[in-house]
């Protein structure tokens, strides 16, 4: 599958999510934020960074990019699109996913391993996983406290759109533990913690084996081969 | 020259890690007589000559779609300063 990456100014981690497509067997295709062409891919990626500085709110201004009205257009059609952390805060901007991220509820940038569990197994970027898997994946940001009204939260939970949810620690103050949500379809997911750093032995998540050997992350890459899981 | 004001506030029911931040300092330097801070934003959109109608409701479509996300924040104020 051709999986395209978006860089936009101040994306950071835009090199390592077009190693991951790489590494999961995809062709990586580079995409620009001031482009309307989306070249033909099958999925795409929004990375983590901080776009434009985190100025104004976290992905704000990134949301209202050119190459964003034909992501959203792409969406409504089905395309698969993973955000992850600013990625996240973009789709949320863009009115993708429901909800709001705001600063940390202790006030500091954190960056640990961290565990979570996969609460739904049916979309394009988490087939892969058993239900109620137990993974770990990098964690790294400064305003990753998912908010959002108690009328929203119903519906999140109800429709079961919550994908991932931290286990142990809730590093960030996010309501009900949620780390990754899908919209209705499953054909999009974001989440806060970084599958892309998760995908080569010697520079992963230390496991109970080795050290540094966690890749975890790389079966978000290659669910997106398991089209017949979804429902 | 004139100037329209915008003034964002993170929702009362929501954490204000920020504001927090800062309130925990206070307490620090004993400044006990506050009970809390809270942070927002304020915007200033210049215009050439006077504010007209269209200005006004130009700036607030800008502050619902842009300058502020419903989610987590309200447009508090939105009002005109002369400037001379």
């Amino acid at each position: 599958m051709r999986v395209g990456v978006v860089t936009f100014p101040g994306s950071l981690d835009d090199r390592d999510a077009l190693r991951a497509v790489r590494l999961a067997g995809h062709t990586p295709v580079a995409l620009w934020h001031e482009d309307h062409d989306l070249k033909d891919v099958d999925a795409l990626v929004l990375p983590g960074g901080f776009s434009y500085g985190d100025y104004l709110r976290c992905g704000a201004i990134a949301a209202r990019s050119p190459i964003m009205v034909d992501i959203v257009d792409a969406i409504g059609k089905g395309l698969p699109v993973l955000g992850i952390c600013n990625g996240f805060q973009i789709l949320m901007e863009a009115g993708v996913l429901p909800g709001g991220l705001i600063g940390n509820d202790h006030g500091q940038f954190i960056c640990r391993d961290q565990e979570l569990v996969v609460e739904n197994t049916h979309t394009r970027w988490t087939a892969g996983f058993g239900d109620h898997q137990h993974i770990t994946i990098p964690l790294k940001n400064g305003e990753g406290g998912y908010i959002a009204d108690g009328e929203t939260l119903k519906r999140v939970e109800g429709e079961g759109l919550v994908v991932f949810r931290y286990v142990g620690v809730n590093p960030n103050g996010s309501l009900h533990d949620i780390a990754g949500l899908r919209n209705e379809a499953g054909t999009v997911v974001g989440l806060m913690p970084h599958p892309e750093h998760a995908v080569e032995e010697g520079f992963g998540p230390d496991t109970n084996q080795a050290m540094r050997n966690g890749t975890d992350g790389l079966t978000f890459f290659t669910s997106l081969a398991l089209e017949a899981v979804l429902r | 020259m004139a100037t329209i004001i915008i003034e964002v506030m993170p929702k009362r029911e929501l954490l204000d890690p920020a504001g927090k931040a800062v309130h925990r300092s206070l307490l620090r330097d004993g400044n006990n007589s506050f009970t809390d801070v809270r942070i927002g934003k304020r915007f200033e959109l210049s215009v050439e000559g006077a504010v007209t109608d269209v200005h006004l409701d130009k700036a607030r479509a800008i502050a619902e779609e842009l300058l502020s996300n419903g989610v987590i924040e309200d447009v508090v104020d939105i009002r005109v300063e002369d400037k001379n």
